[in-house]
């Protein structure tokens, strides 16, 4: 292994990753990204979702360059350091709904693993439970996995399947660029999808290249690094094992010492921008959204990063978490500034019953 | 003549490679031979080995790696 290979692959990596994480995150947030924020994986999921037209929540329309950034940031780092490997064939339709309902959880709470932490970097004490949940469902997910959890194996597939999700991503970034509008109104006039919010949180985002460049980056590091939030806790737990953890820590300071030099760092629990505060929920959610991550393997920055790698089951992860975010605007289950939505109960219900369930039955099968 | 020990975590998500390779290493037989075909699962097993005491060398076979871990 070459020495930046295995700089990278010490404790260093994911260290390093988590500070450019920190950093950057609210840098974006100076340049427009929506405060409190900066980076959101599940979020920016939900905008691109937003932009195409699977939800019509007019606030939260935009598709984000960071997440097309993360793919082909990845791909870069895959290919020169002879990581991209074009694989499939684990469980895909279980991969497809743990993302529906990872991005459901995420939504009561109101963020990935990526955001909880930086709002808590950002003096959202909001995250706290959060957090609380996402040790909770960790720690379940740790559960089923030694009781033998497993989706079964994947298999190497032909270059061109590794190849489809970095051009969806560059299909993505046309359809941001280019604008077409696929909408006809009754007039015959054309309207969005591709839709751009005009208020709120969809319409507060950094200018396109330096978004893109800041999710190359990262992409770029967390691939080489492995960066995972979802390891960093698991590991932990499972082995006593703190190399990802560093990387949890490393954002967490970073950002909070970013967010006092920008003026940023706003402690307390009310008014805090994209946040609510409902204890529960916010509990709730992630419990929810973190266990599907464990038992999918990675958190959703890492199921992107993987599919940049060529991973088929990552990106199908990575889809159904845009899928989900559509079910989780269209169905009323998805929180506001306001507070949970009305439907919360019965989607963090329902998806925690669908991952138990997979959990208790999901094992790799016996070999012919 | 004995058989090594072998763990086969290839096409395996994370982190079920190293909960297979711990649990071979609580029997206490060595050498353990563990097939991967990552370069994630290769480290994360190494690593994992290597806090347990193991000595880990790591040859690459085809696709991926074989780790041969000794104490």
């Amino acid at each position: 292994m070459s020495s930046l290979g295995r700089f990278f692959a010490s404790r260093w990596g994911p260290i390093i990753t988590g500070i450019a994480v920190g950093v950057l995150a609210p840098i974006l947030v100076k340049l427009g990204n929506p405060g409190n924020m900066g980076i959101c994986v599940a979020c920016f999921s939900r905008d691109i979702a937003g932009g195409l037209g699977l939800h019509r929540a007019a606030a939260v329309q935009y598709i984000r360059p960071e997440i097309i950034g993360f793919v082909l940031g990845s791909l870069v780092a895959a290919l020169l350091f002879r990581e991209f490997r074009p694989r499939t064939g684990s469980a895909p339709l279980a991969r497809f709904l743990l993302g529906i309902f990872a991005m459901i959880g995420a939504l009561v709470f109101l963020g990935c693993p990526w955001r909880a932490y930086l709002r808590l970097g950002g003096g959202d004490w909001n995250a706290i439970p959060g957090i609380l949940g996402l040790f909770g469902g960790i720690a379940l997910g740790v559960v089923f996995l030694r009781m033998g959890y497993s989706l079964g194996r994947n298999r190497s597939a032909p270059a061109a399947l590794g190849w489809l999700m970095p051009a969806l991503m560059v299909a993505l970034l046309l359809l941001l660029v280019f604008a077409p509008q696929f909408g006809r109104d009754a007039n015959g006039k054309p309207v969005g999808p591709i839709f751009f919010s005009t208020t709120g949180t969809g319409s507060q985002h950094a200018p396109i290249l330096i978004a893109l460049a800041v999710g190359l980056l990262i992409g770029f590091l967390a691939q080489r690094s492995r960066f995972c939030t979802v390891g960093g806790v698991r590991d932990l737990i499972l082995a006593r094992d703190p190399h990802l953890f560093g990387g949890i820590v490393a954002v967490v300071v970073a950002a909070f010492i970013t967010n006092l030099l920008l003026g940023q760092f706003k402690p307390g629990f009310a008014g805090q921008p994209v946040a609510h505060t409902d204890f529960l929920w916010n509990f709730g959610g992630m419990v929810l959204a973190r266990l599907a991550f464990t038992l999918a393997g990675g958190c959703p920055g890492r199921q992107l990063m993987m599919s940049g790698e060529g991973d088929g089951d990552a990106a199908i992860f990575a889809l159904g978490m845009i899928v989900g975010a559509g079910f989780a605007h269209n169905f009323n289950t998805a929180a506001s500034p306001a507070g949970p939505g009305p439907y919360r109960a019965a989607a963090v219900i329902v998806g925690l019953a669908f991952c138990i369930v997979l959990g208790l039955t999901m094992r790799e099968p016996a070999s012919a | 003549m004995s058989d090594i020990i072998t763990v086969d975590a290839r096409g395996l998500s994370c982190p079920e490679p190293v909960i297979r390779t711990r649990q071979a290493l609580k029997a206490g037989v060595f050498p353990i031979r563990v097939f991967v075909d990552t370069g994630t699962s290769r480290d994360n097993v190494s690593r994992m080995a290597q806090s347990q005491g193991c000595k880990v060398t790591v040859e690459e076979k085809g696709d991926g790696f074989v780790l041969t871990l000794t104490k």
